[in-house]
């Protein structure tokens, strides 16, 4: 009786009905917290402002400034800047360390161990990680006491806090973890038989490595690379805490913006910058099918 | 100055006026809101389901201060710290109803005209304004000269031009935009023991002998307004008002800093006190924009940290309480109690162990020792250790107060903390002088 009332319902919805429904509520959610919002934004974006009042008046400055000023070419140089360092850093750094880690350790203990071990950092807060930064590269800090101990200089270097440096060694302290997790589960996916079978037929470790591993740990590397470019195109604490509010990227100057209650301004640079980062994930993204990814 | 220029000095100390208030306000709040209310025990019984939320920064919502508070008052009183001025503001102006008083710097004070968000303090409601220095009722000092207007000078925004709350007024009228809570006199915080000679002028800061040593606040408020101070003090620039500066000097301004920044001269730029601190305890600045407890901050750590005044002036800041436009009825009563118990002496006296000064010296005088009163307020050698409001010994006996006593300070204010007309000019400025 039951089954006889349930199954010719259930055939009644059509199939496309079926998958609209699904995704309604996800659809819904997206559109309210994100779409719309955002539409926001984009609407306050043409508004003329004063002491954290938006008038409603078309004001187009805000744009002019932001697309042809000197500032904003500086700050997407600088931020670009920081971008190419840190990944010709990291992705080599990470893939290595990755390698090392899947292929040369025999025991998962081990390896258990020291994927840990490079996690540990990240147990302790933001903020207690930068201050420590201090006692490291300060004027008074362990480097510099180190450099004038070996007779390598004769006074304290003052750009090893507080300057472009800085904020990079913190970049990259920071992002060559992602950059290995992504590596290596790339790596861990590759079946033990293919690379046994490229061994049998006498290819040497770097052919193996060159022709074999790296072109499978691809998506994996765009995947760490879109983790590393989100950090870094929207990071407003490490620029600020490591380059002493000396350096500004784009993202501090909408925090500044934000903290002097201009939001037009603050809304136009956060567009362009969504539009930025979108179409550097999108051109990445050809790199790697991340659903496949997700899927394995 | 002298110690008879202060109002509160000429009261007698510990008077029968200040025991029986004590007396009054342990007896409980009935028989303190007895003089404003006429049914003092229903009174008692309506106000004790109210609370009051009190939202202010971590520098003002101290809770000893709270738990003082609803000990004395016959009300609960929730304090809630916002993390940074920025949320501080934007709560105030999006969620206003969330809270009921609020105390803030008055450079705030320009984003809230027109916006009817504060409720305008009846000049008759506030128990102290008599007693409230003149440099905050009228703009004058004790001695009757006019304080500097430089900058966001208190008296451009401590009364509203009428009960609207829209705008305000130069000259006094019935309608207070607050209750003047804390204010100081800064200058800069100098690592002697690294410098070796006495510093005495803001032109210092930009002295080519501490390039890559000295370190001003991150912002417009506070970081442009020391610069201003040095530009003027070394004859770089001439202002007309340097606490609210015309786009030509706001570009001369950024041009010289630039290029200062450029050959290195800035080791950093702070955001907030423990940056402050740790710059100067850990040497890598000689010489910065700072806040009087991040120096005394300092000094608890056992490192030699002066902040003595320069002889262009102090850079002056004032913090104010107001109350929000939505109160009515109990809990407007009971928020109007609260400003006034805040400057009744307990907390008054409780701020001023940590260096800064209350609007009514004469309420905060019984409530400190002799020795204590004579080391804030009137720059005397203290007579026996100073004592932080947490018990710690931050001063030993013998020393007196940088800058000595309240007028010796306050007296001489060169710019008070700012938020310029240009502010939407100067911001975009500031940034292309982070940027270069």
């Amino acid at each position: 009786m039951l089954s006889s009332q349930t199954s010719p319902s259930r055939a009644a919805i059509p199939p496309k009905l079926a998958s609209v429904l699904q995704v309604t509520p996800m659809a819904l959610v997206f559109l309210l917290l994100v779409i719309v919002p955002l539409g926001l934004i984009f609407v306050v974006s043409f508004l003329d402002y004063n002491f954290a009042q938006v008038f409603p008046e078309l004001y187009l400055e805000t744009w002019v400034d932001v697309l042809t000023s000197d500032l904003t070419l500086a700050l997407y140089l600088k931020t670009f800047k920081f971008l190419v360092i840190v990944w010709v850093i990291t992705a080599p750094l990470g893939f290595a360390i990755a390698y090392f880690l899947a292929f040369h350790l025999r025991s998962t203990w081990l390896r258990t161990l020291l994927v840990t071990a490079i996690a540990i950092p990240f147990w302790t807060s933001g903020p207690i990680r930068m201050v420590s930064w201090v006692p490291l590269l300060g004027r008074e800090g362990v480097v510099n006491q180190a450099l004038m101990g070996m007779g390598i200089t004769d006074e304290p270097l003052g750009w090893l806090m507080y300057s472009e440096f800085a904020v990079l060694v913190a970049y990259v302290q920071m992002l060559t973890m992602p950059m290995i997790a992504t590596a290596l589960n790339s790596m861990a996916k590759i079946p033990p038989s293919v690379i046994q079978a490229a061994q049998d037929a006498g290819a040497s470790e770097w052919q193996i490595v060159r022709d074999l591993i790296f072109p499978l740990v691809r998506p994996g590397l765009a995947i760490g690379t879109i983790i590393v470019t989100t950090a870094i195109m929207g990071d407003v604490v490490m620029v600020k805490f490591m380059g002493g509010s000396q350096v500004n990227t784009v993202g501090m100057s909408i925090i500044t913006d934000l903290n002097a209650f201009m939001y037009p301004p603050a809304a136009a640079k956060s567009i362009l910058l969504l539009v930025v980062v979108l179409s550097i994930v999108i051109s990445l993204l050809r790199f790697a099918d991340i659903r496949k990814e997700l899927r394995s | 100055m002298t110690k008879s220029d202060l109002p509160a000095a000429k009261a007698p100390r510990r008077d029968a006026r200040g025991i029986s208030r004590r007396g009054l306000l342990k007896s409980g709040a009935a028989a303190a809101a007895a003089s404003a209310f006429p049914a003092p025990m229903l009174w008692a019984q309506n106000i004790k389901d109210i609370t009051i939320t009190h939202l202010g920064q971590s520098y003002s919502t101290i809770p000893e201060i709270e738990a003082k508070a609803n000990e004395e008052l016959g009300f609960k009183v929730d304090m809630q710290t916002a993390p940074d001025p920025t949320t501080h503001v934007n709560r105030l102006l999006t969620q206003p109803k969330t809270i009921d008083v609020t105390d803030m710097p008055n450079t705030n004070l320009k984003y809230f005209t027109g916006r009817g968000v504060l409720m305008p303090v009846n000049v008759s409601d506030y128990k102290y304004w008599d007693k409230t220095l003149s440099l905050f009722v009228n703009g004058t000092y004790p001695d009757g000269t006019e304080a500097s207007k430089q900058g966001m000078a208190p008296i451009k925004a401590q009364y509203w031009t009428d009960e609207t709350a829209q705008d305000y007024s130069p000259t006094p009228t019935d309608h207070l935009v607050g209750v003047p809570l804390y204010f100081n006199a800064d200058t800069l915080g100098i690592r002697p023991d690294l410098i070796g000679r006495p510093i005495e002028s803001w032109a210092e800061l930009l002295n080519p002998e501490f390039s890559g040593r000295v370190a001003l606040q991150d912002g417009v408020s506070i970081g442009v307004a020391d610069a201003a101070m040095a530009l003027e003090a070394t004859g770089e620039i001439t202002y007309g008002d340097k606490g609210n500066m015309t786009r030509e000097e706001i570009d001369k301004t950024i041009e010289v800093l630039t290029a200062l920044k450029r050959e290195g001269h800035f080791r950093s730029f702070w955001t907030n006190f423990d940056q402050s601190v740790q710059l100067m305890a850990s040497g890598e600045v000689l010489l910065q924009s700072m806040w009087s407890p991040a120096v005394t901050e300092v000094r608890t750590r056992g490192i030699d940290c002066k902040y003595n005044g320069m002889k262009e002036g102090y850079r002056g800041w004032y913090i104010m309480m107001s109350a929000m436009n939505h109160l009515e009825g109990l809990q407007r009563d009971c928020a109007i109690e609260y400003m006034n118990w805040m400057n009744s002496g307990w907390a008054g006296a409780f701020i001023s162990r940590q260096g800064f000064y209350n609007s009514v010296p004469e309420n905060v005088m019984p409530f400190m020792s002799e020795n204590e009163w004579g080391y804030w307020y009137d720059g005397k050698p203290a007579s026996e250790d100073i004592l932080n409001p947490y018990g710690k010994v931050m001063e030993k006996a013998g020393v007196s107060r940088d800058g000595g006593s309240i007028w010796e300070r306050m007296g001489n204010i060169g710019i008070w903390n700012t938020v310029m007309d240009e502010d939407r000019y100067l911001v975009r400025r500031w940034q292309d002088f982070i940027a270069a």
